[in-house]
């Protein structure tokens, strides 16, 4: 025991010793983390990023000029009007997400178009194929604002009662040998019907002082927004990418770890430990131990800071989150193991395990949320130990869950260190009948 | 061998198809100093392995103060200290520091560890650097440190291997009065090194080993009885000698060879004394010397003699 701890205090004493890499341990996580947490909506109280968006009105109709107000009120857009070719330029930068033309003559066509009469205008949207997601967005609120306003124009404008009188005209010509006809021209009257009705209403509520009446068509539902975590005070940006630079750093420091043994071994220290009386299981125990207590220490001062300064709070169970930080801490530990007993040289173990750890921090979520991948990686990724790590941090810290969810991430991980560790005392063991002292 | 400390018993050692070391056996006593000599590639570091528990022979074994050494044996361990050929210490921790762990894989703590750190630290001349870290020690004091990192636990045999190697001459005096002060308190020594002189200054039994196996397993004294000649003469004749002249010292009765070595004449006698008869000799021939040196007959001789190779040869 008293080796044991003698190995420990000496691993921790180093560890503590070496203050650049101590800062750099510490301090990069913490930046990262500040970084991709701010990108990813930082605490909950900032704003999220607009959508800008150039749009080119080369007609003047009242429909088309109500479509770009309504545009412009959008909460989700920063719209800005300019020529078609400072927006094409803009868009082809990056420095606009997108760019919609509204050609000449869209008000009277799309009108005309409303009850498939005649030919459907076409709006022409220029977009960053970079972020092709941003299309779709723009779509869809386009959409809401032209059937809005080309509706509305259609029910209740001037506009929309000539073009109702001008169908009904060309309709009763077919209408002789066309039963469909006949049927769609019933309809447009009663439409027109609608019209007087409404023009006569809009005139009285003018008379009488009153705001003018919504007409057209609208949307017919509402939405009432639901954040699923803690509760929208408890949802913080930071958390997620606290945990997930946390994971990757504090397994940089487990690389660090292993490749000391293997230093060690190089240096002739790691057969003055064995020649003592002490075994190799004891000198593995004590560099996992000092590398878990690291790794602990690392993730919890981490978080520390995350929480007086990011505002991140562990919203779910204390004990759950205290729990996947130790198994978190394990699973350090024993790669570290697992590094020292199958790399050749320091060099090249530390090459391929920053390699390795790379992949498991990103197939693991730390950069990006595993619900961004693809459903078959999300599978994938169950056989990951920092897929585990993250999503117990994760689940104890915004989501806000209890006890009873860490115990999964709890025992994935114990699972993952037990296996880590048993291959390299294991390798360790069959080393020693061989390796020339 | 009266009062035996260390057995090693036919060892084997093979790394894949390569057979490292093959039926070593030697012995040594208490408080003796064995010499370990063989130059690289021979064998030493395998069965330095082997001895001190690092290594599971293929076959044979290794009995210290009548335990059998074992990589789980901490009996046998605790009673050997080990000096790596390489710098065994961590650079950035203190000396206070590096002799505290070391002190503690053997048990030591307390009072009794702080007692021996300062002991050992006085014994290999470094008390006054017990705060410095090994980082800004020079290559001897590094030596130094690491020999006393290794005898916290008053071991009764230490295996120094190759400890000298980078040292500068004062730090190699420090380090040999450390190791003869260790010989009077009575500690046994194993001495692995290239240096022939180190080790006719220490040993009292030389083993030399040479592609695993051991061809000499003697005191020095007994070595030297291997040679033809005990001591040598070297002679810088003022002109060549003629040919019949050196026919005719080779035939006496004190030479036991005679080798040219570019003008020099090296001259092998059995006895150093004899140096004075074969010189009158020489000038009764008519020949003149510039100038002559005798020097009595090297290990390294005796290795050559041996191995048909130097002890530095790779």
């Amino acid at each position: 025991m008293t080796a044991l701890i003698a190995l420990v205090r000496k691993d921790l004493i180093l560890f503590l010793g070496d203050r650049r890499a101590l800062l750099l341990n510490l301090i990069m996580p913490i930046v990262l983390g500040a970084f991709f947490g701010y990108l990813f909506g930082g605490s909950g109280v900032t704003e999220n990023a607009k959508i800008n968006v150039a749009v080119v009105s080369q007609d003047n109709s009242p429909t088309s000029q109500k479509i770009v107000a309504g545009l412009k009120t959008d909460t989700a857009l920063t719209v800005l009007e300019m020529p078609l070719a400072e927006a094409q330029e803009k868009v082809l930068k990056g420095k606009l997400n997108a760019a919609v033309v509204i050609p000449a003559g869209f008000g009277d066509a799309a009108g005309a178009a409303l009850f498939g009469t005649k030919a459907k205008p076409e709006i022409t949207i220029y977009y960053d194929p970079s972020q092709s997601a941003v299309l779709a967005m723009v779509k869809g609120m386009l959409t809401q604002h032209v059937m809005q306003n080309v509706s509305a124009e259609m029910f209740s404008g001037a506009g929309g009662q000539k073009m109702v009188d001008e169908n009904i005209a060309e309709l009763e010509k077919e209408a002789s040998n066309n039963p469909r006809s006949a049927e769609l021209q019933e309809f447009l009257k009663s439409v027109r019907t609608f019209q007087t009705r409404n023009a006569a209403a809009k005139t009285a509520d003018t008379d009488k002082g009153q705001p003018e009446r919504a007409a057209g068509l609208s949307m017919p539902f509402t939405t009432t927004d639901q954040a699923m975590s803690a509760g929208p005070q408890k949802y913080n940006g930071y958390a997620h990418a606290f945990a997930g630079m946390a994971v990757q750093f504090i397994l940089f420091m487990g690389i660090d770890a292993g490749i000391g043994v293997l230093l060690a071994q190089r240096q002739g220290l790691w057969n003055r430990l064995l020649a003592s009386p002490i075994t190799v299981t004891t000198v593995l125990t004590a560099r996992a131990t000092s590398a878990a207590l690291i790794a602990l220490g690392l993730l919890l001062f981490i978080f520390t800071v995350a929480a007086l300064f990011f505002q991140v709070q562990v919203a779910g169970s204390m004990l759950g989150f205290l729990g996947v930080a130790v198994c978190f801490a394990l699973v350090t530990a024993t790669f570290g193991l697992l590094i020292a007993a199958f790399g050749k040289t320091p060099e090249a173990a530390r090459g391929m395990a920053t390699f390795a750890t790379l992949i498991m921090v990103m197939l693991g979520g730390a950069w990006v949320p595993a619900f961004l991948f693809p459903q078959w990686l999300q599978s994938l990724t169950l056989a990951v130990p920092t897929r585990w790590a993250v999503d117990g941090l994760d689940a104890m810290t915004w989501r806000g869950l209890p006890l009873d969810a860490a115990w999964a991430p709890m025992l994935a991980q114990l699972g993952f260190a037990v296996l880590f560790g048993g291959l390299a005392l294991w390798k360790f063991g069959k080393q020693r009948g061989g390796t020339r002292a | 061998m009266p009062d035996i400390l260390l057995s090693v018993n036919n060892l084997h050692k093979s790394f894949g198809n390569r057979q490292a070391v093959k039926a070593v056996s030697f012995q040594l006593a208490k408080g003796q100093t064995l010499g370990l000599l063989g130059p690289n590639g021979a064998g030493k570091s395998t069965t330095v392995g082997m001895i001190s528990g690092l290594l599971q022979p293929d076959q044979g074994e290794v009995m210290l103060g009548g335990q059998r050494m074992a990589q789980g044996n901490n009996a046998a361990k605790q009673i050997m200290g080990l000096v790596p050929q390489d710098l065994a210490l961590y650079d950035e921790l203190s000396a206070r520091e590096n002799l505290r762990i070391f002190g503690a894989l053997y048990g030591l703590t307390g009072a009794t560890l702080k007692k021996r750190c300062a002991e050992v630290l006085d014994l290999v001349q470094l008390s006054d650097r017990l705060a410095d870290k090994p980082s800004t020690f020079s290559g001897g004091m590094k030596r130094r440190l690491n020999i006393a990192a290794a005898l916290l636990h008053t071991p009764q045999l230490l295996i120094l291997d190759e400890p000298t190697v980078g040292v500068d001459p004062q730090s190699r005096n420090a380090i040999f009065d450390s190791l003869e002060a260790l010989k009077r308190q009575g500690c046994a020594l194993i001495y692995t090194s290239h240096y022939m002189e180190e080790v006719e200054r220490l040993a009292d039994h030389i083993v030399i080993i040479d592609h695993g196996v051991v061809i000499a397993d003697e005191s020095p004294a007994a070595l030297y009885q291997r040679l033809p000649a005990q001591a040598a003469l070297r002679v810088t004749p003022l002109a060549p000698v003629p040919e019949h002249t050196l026919h005719a010292l080779k035939s006496l009765a004190a030479v036991a060879e005679v080798t040219v070595e570019g003008s020099d004449l090296l001259i092998g006698l059995s006895t150093a004394d004899q140096a004075q008869d074969v010189m009158l000799w020489l000038t009764q021939q008519g020949c003149r010397t510039a100038q002559f040196s005798t020097a009595r007959t090297s290990l390294e001789a005796i290795f050559l003699t041996l191995t048909g190779r130097s002890l530095r040869d790779a």
